[in-house]
């Protein structure tokens, strides 16, 4: 136990190279794809989002009744017929969660990749331009980390009523200073390098420095933290849903179905409440899943 | 001269370390792979034993192994080592607490990181003595007298003082106290000064030897600079590939070598003043073998030029040479067929006009508040094919000085660079590209300096488009020109910098470097990250370059064997002003300034020692605190009251070609320093400059 | 010390502004019509202009920017549009509600979460720390609502452990308060759990890699004083850097725990104001969430300097 703490002082070994040359980095993602598949929180994470995102796209289609129109006795437990039991309109729960995922998975990856496009842009020139503008954007990212997100978005969507399109836009808004920040930190790492440094010494520009030189390196962080943000944003829209100021009814969405449902729960009915909500746990637990072992793998 | 002074007691009959055949492995992702293979030797009481060899041999493997700090996925495969005829490789964990505790302790590379940052340096001494058991009390004054015997001045401020506000030296000397605290039988050292500065090492150097010859304990030393070795150790067993290739006393084995790869690593170093226009430096053909591949009997068989087939079916025995020293070789008495490389003709045609000249160019940082005046009023000239070595300590401002010239940093207002008699633009981006042709760069660490996304190709097409504007076929075909000079193959170029050794590496940041045909090229410690037998090719190569394209090298380096070997000139830089400029020759021989004389005397030298030795006292002081009049005065050995630290001494010509800023007139200093040759004196800074020191606020503890 | 203190608050200051500045867009600039909004698309056309007009919504844009800034630092916010009685002294109350939740959400998994840090950081890579981490992700990617849900179902409705209310009846004593308050703290702490676990596990795994580390081993000190000694106090910075930036999601996460408990705290507040369109009483809570995590933040330095003197003397010069 005591040499357990001791460090490995393994220097990286110099791989010996190999033979092929053309399509290097196919290879090279070839590889990186196949170290991901091996690790078991991987594949559980891609397994459980491939069955939603199947939900998703095939909805109706494959649901054993109509979460909208066909409306059985109200509050039925779980049995053969309705395995996740029925809601107090008498609509299938099963079907409307597998319906439900579907808003999730437009609303929730919009959000995301809006607030990392924005973000990375945002963090790309604050780290490498520093100087007044980083100082000044320096100060408004803390400020927006300052708020709390749901709060913001609550005060947003009340003002200007609540819709998808204003759900992804205040999300990912609210998420880009976040990326901002881990973006710039990686910028600010890479740009004391002396490759920036040889770089300057032939003349290159600065859009040059950052897009070909510094931004390639940077890549990895960034797709972390946009599976990250994704999470995150599934966790916000449903908490949104939830508070009653993001999709409406008779939306299936799962955030909205856990709010209109979980009083009844001190009466025993507890189906149309769980199903829903292990619905949003089991996707954000799957990203993060993903999102952990790309972290590990990229760090390797 | 021999190095260490004989141990203090007698030769006991049990060797106070012993390794036995040791075989260790570290598994990595599930595949053992061999570190170690079957390494013996032993080190008695009061001696001291030095492990030398490059990157990956196992030297510190073995060092750690000794004390039992190994990660959990090192498995010891074979053999055992005895401390004072313990088996050490069969202690529990609470025996091996307590033996590191009472009987062995280390001393470690960095030690800045060896230092608890958050706690105050004092408490971490005391701690050394409370856990053997002392009262908090005793255990106090014994910290303290443990730092006065490190050569501390004054321990009670050093003891309030965090370790990121002392210096390097100082924090060294810290962790040294802390290791002697409990009188072990064994210390190890592991490259206990490399990342000091060489005035700094040299005092540790001499502290270590002092301490050796009080202290009873077995000393195992580690370091691949074979100077340290020769300096501190009376035994040196030379590594390669987890094995003892050779081993016997030391100053015999460095000027006898009995193993052809010791022969080939001596012959690589840049030794006894040999010149690039003598002869280029010796190479170990390929590259050092990666940590856990499988090796044929004799390890070192794939480069080595006698090898034959006996050498890879049969393990090479061990052979007796006498005086305890013994190599495991079939062909030792094929040793002489192993020649120095022929001499190349041709250096000193190639020197021409003058090129580059700096004039009144100084350069103040601003930071919070300070101002750090990182160079003073720098003047130098630089010719055609030159190579001009820039040497000097931490805040010299040898680097500041390059970047000024290259335009990533811009001089202070008043300063004048030129090249080909036009100015240059202070900041490279204000450059024409005919000028950021003409002045490149190769940077120490080529990890940094290549960006890790790029192919080599990459890497080297954009800068030879960039600079010359060729485009198309043009750039492959000079591409490929480049990788043909520097020994690149096609192969080397479709890989990405990580996937290259790090020899590869720096001549790939080379062949960038010349890619637009440079007329200067700027070399910043081009070789420090690099094994001795990698540095050897990398010189040869630069040296190459320049017979071939007449470029002119800056050349940056605390290494004064690279320096010697490669330039043409030197300047020897202190605190941000020029000491002192001549050609090689001259500052080697002297006369010399002061500072270049401590400084020539303060590199461990693998030939042991051929000059008096200087021991400067005190730290570097910071260049926001310079010292009034000259900078050096706080320092100096020869300094003279009421002058040098009133004065500040102009950059004069003493004799033809040889400047220098010294108050003493020059052939003063060379009856000076002729008389201290001869009756081998040693210099110590004098005492009273210590409290003047402290007068003018240069507090070594900033 | 000082210096680092007052430029610290300086900073918060300007962020403060900053934050007012934002929220003022928000509730002032972005919406086309501000009477329209509250009163919604069914109210007759004189009723909104009314509204409007008392509001002011008609003054240029930079008039209204200064009254709001002035509003902010006089430290009145206006009337609620539903109770029509001052802002403030509400929220304050809410806050003070919230607050003893969030304590006591914070007082439980802060040292659960350090522990189980630490345990994962000493066994790395092996089966207890591969479950912790796992855990920990588990954990933290979970909404607080389906964690309030699960364990209202589970503990309240059917192990009846717990009451499933949040508010404690008026003349209850603090032991019984802590029951009723116990569930929804709960369900916010399994969240932070993940996150502290984490981010302690990484600090100290870094920490015992480190060269100290050997130094103090190769003194002979135990692994526990080594622990005690050497290696919390560095392992710990980044930890408390975390548990400050929490803050902000804490806020965030309580409305849908206090929805689900009926816990008349901040979050119920402000969603009751958001469902009847109560601007003031939303920036009024807005900025003064905003003011407690920049405390946060605060303290969060404070304590980190004290821990880590190489921030605090650079702070100094």
């Amino acid at each position: 136990m005591v040499e357990s703490i001791a460090p490995s002082p393994l220097p990286a070994p110099v791989t010996t190279p190999t033979t092929s040359t053309i399509s290097e980095r196919a290879q090279a993602r070839r590889e990186l794809l196949r170290v991901l598949f091996r690790r078991p929180s991987f594949l559980i994470g891609v397994a459980v989002i491939l069955v939603w995102v199947l939900c998703a796209i095939l909805g109706e289609r494959i649901t054993p009744y109509d979460p909208f129109n066909a409306f059985f006795k109200g509050h039925t437990p779980p049995s053969i017929d309705h395995l996740f039991g029925t809601d107090r309109l008498g609509r299938d729960v099963l079907s409307r969660v597998m319906v439900g995922s579907r808003d999730v998975l437009i609303v929730a990856p919009l959000a995301a990749l809006l607030g990392v496009a924005v973000g990375t842009f945002l963090g790309l020139v604050m780290g490498y331009y520093r100087g007044f503008v980083d100082d000044v954007l320096s100060r408004v990212v803390e400020a927006f980390l300052a708020l709390p997100v749901i709060l913001v978005a609550l005060l947003t969507l009340v003002v200007l009523g609540s819709s998808s399109v204003v759900v992804v836009f205040v999300v990912g808004l609210l998420f880009a200073p976040i990326v901002a920040r881990t973006v710039r930190s990686a910028v600010l790492s890479e740009r004391q390098l002396d490759y920036v440094t040889a770089a300057k010494l032939r003349g290159e520009s600065g859009l040059f420095i950052l897009s070909r030189e510094i931004f390639p390196n940077v890549l990895g962080p960034t797709v972390v933290e946009l599976t990250v943000r994704f999470g995150y944003a599934i966790f916000t829209v449903a908490t949104l849903s939830f508070l009653g100021v993001g999709l409406q009814p008779p939306s299936p969405d799962w955030g909205l179905s856990v709010s209109q449902e979980y009083a009844n729960m001190v009466a025993g009915i507890w189906w149309p409440t769980l199903f829903p909500a292990l619905a949003i746990a089991s996707t954000v637990i799957a990203v993060n899943l993903i999102a952990d072992s790309l972290q590990s793998v990229l760090n390797e | 001269m021999t190095a260490a002074v004989a141990p203090k007691v007698e030769s006991p009959t049990q060797a106070a370390l012993r390794v036995e055949d040791l075989s260790l492995s570290y598994v990595v992702r599930g595949i053992p792979r061999p570190v170690l293979r079957g390494v013996t030797f032993e080190v008695k009481a009061g001696e001291s034993y030095g492990l030398v060899g490059e990157s990956g041999c196992g030297k510190s493997t073995t060092a750690y192994a000794a004390v039992r700090y190994l990660p959990r996925n090192a498995v010891i495969t074979g053999g055992r080592i005895l401390v004072d005829g313990d088996d050490i490789t069969k202690m529990n964990a609470e025996q091996v607490r307590r033996f590191r505790m009472l009987h062995a302790s280390m001393v470690y590379q960095d030690p800045g990181a060896a230092l608890n940052p958050t706690t105050k340096v004092g408490p971490q001494v005391v701690e050394a003595f409370t856990v053997l058991g002392q009262s908090k009390r005793v255990a106090e004054e014994n910290a303290l007298k443990a730092l006065r015997r490190v050569q501390i001045a004054d321990p009670e401020r050093v003891a309030q003082r965090y370790p990121h506000q002392l210096s390097g030296g100082m924090q060294q000397r810290v962790v040294i106290a802390i290791a002697l605290a409990s009188d072990p039988k064994l210390l190890v050292l592991d490259e206990p000064t490399t990342g000091l500065d060489a005035t700094v090492e040299a005092s540790v150097l001499d502290l270590v030897r002092t301490l050796q010859a009080e202290t009873n304990a077995a000393v195992l030393l580690i370091a691949h600079n074979l100077g340290v070795i020769r300096t501190l150790c009376d035994r040196v067993g030379v590594m390669y590939a987890g094995k003892i290739v050779e081993e016997g006393d030391a100053a015999t084995v460095f000027e006898n070598p009995q193993h052809p790869y010791t022969l080939g690593l001596l012959r690589s170093l840049p030794r006894r003043g040999i010149r690039k226009s003598q002869r280029p430096l010796s190479t170990i053909p390929g590259n050092l073998p990666q940590i856990g591949t499988p090796l044929p009997t004799c390890v070192f068989v794939d480069r080595c030029p006698l090898a034959d087939e006996l050498c890879r079916t049969v393990e090479p025995p061990i052979v007796e040479v006498g005086q305890g020293q013994w190599t495991r070789c079939h062909h030792r008495d094929r040793l002489g067929q192993l020649v120095e490389p022929p001499p190349v003709a041709g250096h000193e045609a190639i020197l021409g006009d003058l090129n580059l000249t700096l004039s009144n160019v100084s350069k103040t940082f601003h930071q919070s508040g300070h101002d750090v005046p990182a160079l003073v009023k720098v003047s130098l000239d630089l010719h055609d094919g030159e190579t001009l070595g820039l040497v000097g300590e931490s805040g010299s401002g040898k680097s500041t000085l390059a970047k000024t010239i290259l335009g990533i940093e811009s001089p202070d207002a008043g300063a004048d660079i030129e090249l080909d008699e036009h100015a240059l633009a202070a900041k490279s981006a204000g450059r024409p590209t005919a000028d950021k042709r003409s002045m490149q760069m190769v940077f120490q660490n080529p990890d940094s300096a290549l960006n890790r996304g790029w192919t080599g190709r990459q890497i080297l097409a954009r800068s030879v488009s960039k600079l010359t504007g060729l485009r198309g076929k043009a750039v492959s075909e000079r591409v490929d020109k480049l990788a043909a000079d520097l020994r690149l193959t096609q192969r080397h170029l479709d890989l990405k910098p990580r996937q290259l050794s790090g020899g590869l590496k720096q001549r790939l940041a080379i062949a960038r470097a010349f890619a637009g045909d440079p007329r200067i090229v700027v070399a910043d410690e081009p070789t420090s990250a690099l094994d001795v037998s990698v540095q050897a090719a990398i010189l040869n190569l630069l040296s190459e370059l320049q017979l071939r394209s007449k470029t002119s090298y800056l050349l940056i380096s605390h290494d004064l064997g690279v320096v010697r070997y490669l330039a043409d000139r030197i300047a020897v830089m202190y605190l941000g002003r020029i000491m002192e400029v001549g050609s090689s020759e001259t500052i080697f021989t002297g006369p010399n300034h002061p500072y270049t004389e401590a400084l020539l005397s303060a590199v461990p030298n693998v030939d042991g020692e051929d000059r008096h030795r200087i021991l400067l006292s005190g730290e570097i002081p910071s260049p926001a605190n310079p010292p009034t009049g000259c900078v050096f005065n706080t320092r100096c050995p020869r300094v003279i009251r009421g002058l040098c630290e009133v004065t500040e001494p102009p950059l004069v010509e003493v004799e033809p070609g040889h400047l220098m800023s010294c108050h003493i007139p020059v052939d003063e200093l060379r009856r000076l320093q002729t008389k201290a040759q001869r009756e081998d004196l040693v210099l110590t800074t004098p005492p009273e400059s210590i409290e003047a020191a402290a007068a003018q606020g240069v507090d070594p503890l900033p | 010390m000082a210096r680092f203190i007052a430029r610290r608050l300086l900073l918060a200051l300007v962020t403060l502004w900053l934050l007012a500045t934002i929220v003022f867009i928000i509730t002032d600039v972005l919406p086309n019509d501000v009477g329209r909004t509250i009163l919604g698309p069914f109210a007759p056309q004189e009723t909104v202009d009314a509204l409007n007009q008392r509001l002011g919504t008609n003054r240029p844009i930079l008039v209204r920017y200064v009254d709001s800034l002035r509003g902010l630092v006089t430290l009145d916010f206006g009337d609620s549009f539903v109770s029509s009685k001052p802002v403030l002294p509400q929220i304050i109350g809410a806050v003070g509600r919230s607050a003893k939740l969030a304590g006591l959400a914070l007082l439980i998994t802060i040292p659960i979460s350090i522990a189980a840090g630490l345990f994962a950081a000493r066994r790395r890579d092996r089966v207890a720390d591969r479950a912790i981490v796992l855990l920990g992700v588990t954990l933290s990617s979970i909404p607080e609502f389906v964690t309030a849900t699960i364990l209202v179902v589970v503990v309240g409705v059917g192990l009846r452990w717990l009451p499933v209310l949040a508010t404690a009846p008026d003349s209850a004593d603090p032991l019984t308060q802590i029951r009723y308050l116990l569930m929804p703290a709960l369900a916010m702490a399994i969240v932070y759990f993940g996150y502290i676990a984490r981010m302690t596990r990484a600090g100290t795994i870094e920490v015992l890699q480190s060269d100290y580390t050997r130094t103090a081993l190769m003194k002979g000190l135990t692994i526990g004083q080594t622990m005690r000694r050497h290696v919390l106090r560095n392992a710990l910075v980044p930890t408390v850097a975390v548990i400050a930036v929490q803050v902000g999601y804490l806020f965030g996460g309580i409305i849908a725990v206090e929805k689900i408990f009926n816990y008349n705290g901040m979050g119920s507040t402000m969603l009751f104001a958001a469902q009847h369109k109560d601007l003031p009483m939303l920036t009024a809570g807005v900025i003064v969430i905003g003011i407690v995590y920049m405390l946060a933040t605060l303290i969060a330095d404070l304590i980190m300097a004290w821990m880590n003197p190489r921030i605090r003397l650079e702070a100094e010069r």
